[in-house]
């Protein structure tokens, strides 16, 4: 019997209290024990980015934590960006409005990803996008439309704090 | 693909930590995670017991002390990079941080797991090599201190017992005014180097050069400095041509050839980003 351990955290803000495999990372507690399947993996050895998700706000590779980790702490995945089962998060609307997907693997994570960065950073540069995307594989879309859902979504959320 | 079963440990103090280690055989200390977590996903590791040293008051953090920066072996690469202290003080770290892989990997990555995993081609590694840094280490007996030229005993392998831990890295500073320069060859930006340089200059009023760190990493087992060329080049004045032909000894060193690059690459690289760094450091000397 592989050994388990109780935790406590909060997921996209609801608490759970769940008993875990310590092996388990947490990339695979989302999906498995969680449901939440938003979270991709790809390599599960840190390249591909597809896993990240927020914890406690800072973007993290959710292959590279174990599950046990997390306790006490706060998680956000991509299930928790949309404000509602009908809208969308301003980013989420820049992807659609600027195809900045086209299989949608490596999305979840490059979404997280950004929602780090344009709060560190509201009013980037394109060299400075680019540099915060590095950390993330898409195989499809040349990162052209990502960029540009980046750099608008930085405007559509400035537009909105303003507001 | 996951890590084989363990047993996980989270103890709270660096005491209670050097016990375990001492008392449980095949043990793994979990810092950040972004190498054993990789390598217990692909199973290159199987140990019996993960220590999670996460839970360790005290183990984080960058103060100035004296003419030194002394960093928590558990301080976030992501606290090095956004440190003004860092920035200020050692540019050199500052500059390499930056090059460390993602903003992902730098909000979980520690100083000291940077260390131990010791690859050869890391950053950090080569920022401690540049600054002859003085590595804090806890073990049974108590605390020790070992200077970083004697912390790597082989490839990947750090000069600590297997119920020892690094507790903290003191950072020599270099005086107000010191060049400095990080510079890297990577097939894309946040991989590790293929090989990397990292130069240190201080002249003095009439530019004459007075002290010269020269360090290359990527290119053997450990990073390693040049001290053949840091010796031509003090008391000379310092020029792009001089620079260039001093590295050129470079070009002789023993260097790893594997999938990335042959040995032969290694070594033109390590000319070529030798030159670069000194010339980089050498602009930004400031009176």
């Amino acid at each position: 019997m592989a050994e388990t351990r109780k935790i406590a955290l909060t997921v996209n803000g609801r608490r759970h209290e769940v008993e875990v495999e310590t092996r388990y990372t947490l990339a695979d507690f989302l999906r498995q024990q969680l449901g939440l399947t938003g979270t991709h993996l790809g390599c599960e050895q840190g390249v591909c980015g597809a896993c990240t998700v927020l914890l406690d706000g800072q973007s993290a590779r959710s292959c590279l934590m174990l599950a046990v980790q997390a306790h006490g702490h706060e998680i956000t995945t991509v299930e928790g960006l949309a404000p509602s089962s009908t809208g969308l998060h301003p980013l989420q609307e820049a992807f659609r409005d600027h195809y900045g997907l086209q299989c949608g693997f490596c999305t979840p994570g490059v979404l997280l990803t950004l929602v780090e960065f344009l709060r560190d950073n509201p009013d980037p540069t394109e060299q400075e996008v680019r540099v915060a995307l590095s950390g993330n594989l898409c195989r499809c879309t040349g990162y052209a439309g990502i960029v540009a859902a980046a750099l608008d979504a930085a405007k559509r959320l400035q537009g909105g704090a303003r507001g | 693909m996951k890590p084989p079963p363990f047993s996980y440990h989270d103890p709270r103090t660096v005491a209670d930590a050097v016990a375990l280690l001492g008392r449980v055989e095949n043990a793994k200390l979990l810092a950040g995670g972004q190498s054993l977590m990789p390598m217990l996903n692909m199973r290159y590791v199987q140990p019996d017991h993960v220590i999670d040293l996460n839970g360790i008051a005290g183990l984080a953090g960058v103060r100035e002390a004296g003419d030194a920066l002394e960093i928590g072996a558990l301080t976030r690469q992501r606290d090095l990079e956004f440190s003004g202290l860092v920035r200020r003080r050692c540019p050199l770290m500052h500059e390499a941080i930056l090059q460390v892989g993602h903003r992902q990997t730098r909000n979980r990555g520690t100083l000291g797991g940077s260390l131990c995993h010791l690859d050869p081609a890391a950053e950090l590694v080569a920022v401690a090599a540049a600054l002859d840094a003085t590595v804090g280490v806890a073990g049974p007996g108590g605390r020790r201190e070992l200077p970083f030229a004697a912390f790597p005993a082989g490839y990947m392998t750090p000069a600590l017992a297997p119920d020892e831990m690094v507790t903290d890295v003191r950072f020599p500073l270099w005086p107000a005014g010191h060049g400095h320069a990080f510079v890297e060859f990577s097939r894309r930006h946040g991989d590790f180097a293929v090989v990397s340089a990292a130069a240190l200059l201080e002249a003095d009023r009439s530019g004459r050069i007075t002290r010269v760190s020269l360090t290359i990493g990527g290119a053997g087992p450990a990073p390693f400095r040049a001290r053949d060329v840091e010796r031509a080049l003090v008391g000379s004045a310092g020029s792009a041509p001089l620079f260039h032909e001093a590295c050129e000894s470079l070009r002789s060193i023993d260097a790893t050839g594997d999938v990335h690059a042959p040995a032969s690459y290694r070594q033109q690289l390590a000319v070529t980003l030798a030159s670069r760094a000194l010339k980089k450091a050498h602009s930004r000397i400031s009176a």
